[in-house]
């Protein structure tokens, strides 16, 4: 079978909607040339009026993009680095999110905002380096944070083909990750169906996009251990929790894996569903990065902040009631 | 579009306005509301220059825009008393209200956010092989945020048929031009390479002939035009105002804003007779207007959420 990357599938993506609906233009920083590799052979295929090169006004594009899916368009932008989320948190939250209820359901804001390289970069340091999902599922934006080529394909098209504004998240940690797929059975992926990502009856671990696959690492390492399920909620809002409740249910125990801050994280809010909704047999835990944190320069540390293999390790024997080795 | 027609516009947000804050005074509209009195003649002659089919964006002090632009006076009322035959079905109030059949995007309470939204409706209007063009009202204190600049780029940048109305009340609040501008307000615009021009703000005709140049202007394809409206608040920022008892402007002052009242600039154009005939047809269409939405039910508390996503289906 054909080996597919992660990124080379958001690209395909982004190739098939754009051929399939004239309604959808993609627009962002050095798009044109397809710097970050998202945008490869688009503007080629589809042109100017397609391919929308802007200058940095990431305020003002964000709008812009409001603006075009009110008068009918599908616009995708592409974000150069998750920090612009920061700056474009105003336009996103309070503008494109808020119009349908404002205007009494008058409009639709079909926006899809795609950051390709979210999270740790490796070296990128404090600016480059974080990964705001848990503040657009705070407000209620649909969040999306795919973990393999086959999902980055199906929720990015499902993202771009949904009437209200998405975020797909594509962690940097994730980008290289390529798969056998056949191409013929990529399809879209509906927003808000997680998915076992590895089967297992002791434990539940949730873990999400480059982490599903460090999780799923952690699995098999400790297979003669604990028989561990790795479930991948796919998107961070909504959330999928029937699914993670049917895993649950299995397996009475609970582990978040969460690279974002600790405090109202989303591994925070994973453990308030399991506090509301489950019954389990142990406290579960969640293994994130620390409160407030800002991602260090220096490799070492920057590892150091970010949640690792060896704590979800630790977790896990944590709530199987044997200590941490 | 006749002296009288641009009358009747004044006239009509003139008197809708002043019956809004009787509103807010008998508790009937909750919450404050941001008077447009006194700056009636920019939204009528602004408005007279567009078709049908032409886009707006508008503001906090939106009531006047929406009004001229042809909303329905009773869905407007209802809109601000909050009741479901409102505008946006009591979900928008003042400051968002929204009539998309009419081609108005919305009223924006983020100053200077309304632009970019203007600007990129302009273009995929273009891009979908339509003739129309947008209009985005701001105020002066909106040509000092940064959003509002980038979207001058780009639409001069693009050639977006998008027309940049400045409404130049001489405060932000109670921040007076002079203290918050450098430069110039029609500089902002020309250093982007766009035409900007300074017009008398308080007379509807002469906001409708510029209009209309630059609404053919931007129908060439030849890009977007920058009008700054000089004008002057009657009335408080808000309604809330006389409460916090700000004293910023001079009675001085005040009476030399009255002295140009676009209603009366406008009405002096007319015959008594007809001026009065326009007066009476307005009071009845407001007397009407109130009583629908004074008599219209208020939305079902169970449906707070509706309509807070396009597509509902994935959250059961
Ligand atoms: C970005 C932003 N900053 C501050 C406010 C609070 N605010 C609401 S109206 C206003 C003054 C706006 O002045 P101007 O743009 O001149 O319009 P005017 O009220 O005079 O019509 C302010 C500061 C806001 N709504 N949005």
């Amino acid at each position: 079978m054909p080996k597919l990357s992660y990124l080379k599938a958001l690209n395909r993506a982004l190739g098939d909607e754009l051929e399939a609906d004239e309604r959808v233009f993609v627009l962002g920083e050095d798009v044109r040339v397809a710097a970050s590799n998202l945008t490869a052979g688009l503007f080629g295929r589809f042109g100017p009026e397609r391919v929308l090169d802007t200058p940095l006004s990431e305020q003002a594009f964000t709008n812009f993009a409001t603006g075009a899916a009110l008068a009918g368009m599908r616009p995708v932008i592409e974000f150069q680095i998750p920090s612009l989320l920061f700056l474009v948190f105003e336009q996103i939250a309070n503008q494109a999110h808020k119009l349908s209820l404002m205007s009494g359901g008058q409009c639709k804001v079909p926006v899809t905002y795609v950051v390709p390289g979210s999270g740790s970069r490796t070296g990128w340091a404090g600016q480059h380096s974080d990964h705001p999902y848990s503040l657009f599922a705070h407000v209620g934006v649909k969040t999306v944070v795919p973990a393999t080529p086959a999902d980055a394909y199906g929720l990015l098209l499902s993202a771009i083909r949904d009437d209200d504004p998405v975020v797909v998240f594509a962690p940097s940690g994730a980008l290289g990750f390529r798969d056998d797929v056949d191409f013929s059975t990529l399809a879209p992926v509906p927003l808000g169906v997680g998915r076992v990502a590895r089967a297992g009856s002791d434990v539940t671990v949730v873990a999400l996009g480059h982490l599903v696959q460090d999780a799923i690492a952690v699995a098999d390492e400790l297979a003669g251990e604990a028989s561990i399920e790795v479930f991948d909620p796919r998107t961070v809002y909504p959330l999928d929790v029937e699914g993670l409740a049917a895993s649950v249910a299995r397996t009475r125990r609970l582990v978040v894996i969460d690279d974002s801050n600790r405090t109202s994280g989303f591994g925070a809010e994973v453990l308030a569903v399991a506090a509301e909704r489950f019954e389990l047999d142990a406290p579960p835990r969640r293994v994130t990065r620390p409160d407030g944190a800002v991602l260090p320069f220096a490799l070492a540390l920057d590892r150091a902040v970010q949640p690792g293999r060896d704590d979800l390790v630790a977790a896990i024997r944590g709530v199987l009631g044997r200590n941490a080795k | 579009m006749t002296s009288i027609d641009l009358y009747r516009t004044v006239r009509l947000i003139r008197r809708f306005e002043e019956r809004a804050i009787e509103f807010v005074r008998s508790g009937e509209i909750v919450g404050g509301i941001h008077p447009y009195v006194g700056q009636e003649a920019i939204a009528a002659g602004v408005c007279a220059a567009l078709r049908a089919d032409d886009l707006i964006t508008s503001t906090h002090r939106g009531h006047g825009h929406v009004l001229a632009k042809g909303v329905n006076p009773a869905r407007m009322f209802a809109e601000l008393m909050g009741r479901e035959s409102g505008l946006n079905k009591g979900r928008g109030g003042s400051m968002h209200a929204a009539d998309f059949s009419l081609g108005i995007l919305g009223a924006n309470a983020i100053v200077g956010a309304a632009g970019s939204i203007a600007t990129g409706a302009a273009w995929a209007q273009r891009r979908l092989g339509k003739s129309t063009v947008a209009a985005t009202f701001f105020g002066d204190g909106a040509v000092n945020e940064g959003m509002l600049l980038e979207a001058f780029n780009l639409a001069a940048l693009w050639n977006v048929p998008v027309l940049f109305v400045c409404e130049n009340n001489g405060y932000a609040t109670t921040m007076p031009v002079d203290s918050a501008v450098a430069g110039s307000i029609t500089g902002r615009a020309k250093a982007f390479g766009m035409p900007a021009f300074t017009i008398d703000g308080q007379d509807p005709e002469k906001v409708l002939a510029a209009t209309t140049a630059a609404v053919e202007r931007a129908r060439a394809g030849k890009g977007p035009t920058f009008l700054e409206c000089t004008t002057y608040r009657f009335d408080a920022h808000h309604t809330f105002e006389h409460r916090a008892r700000l004293n910023y402007r001079s009675n001085e002052e005040l009476a030399a804003g009255w002295s140009r009242d676009p209603v009366e600039i406008q009405g002096a154009r007319l015959s008594l007779d007809d001026r009065a005939a326009v007066d009476t047809e307005i009071e009845a269409l407001l007397d009407a207007a109130a009583g629908i939405a004074l008599g219209s039910a208020h939305p079902d508390p169970d449906a707070a959420l509706q309509y807070l996503y396009a597509s509902p289906e994935v959250f059961s």
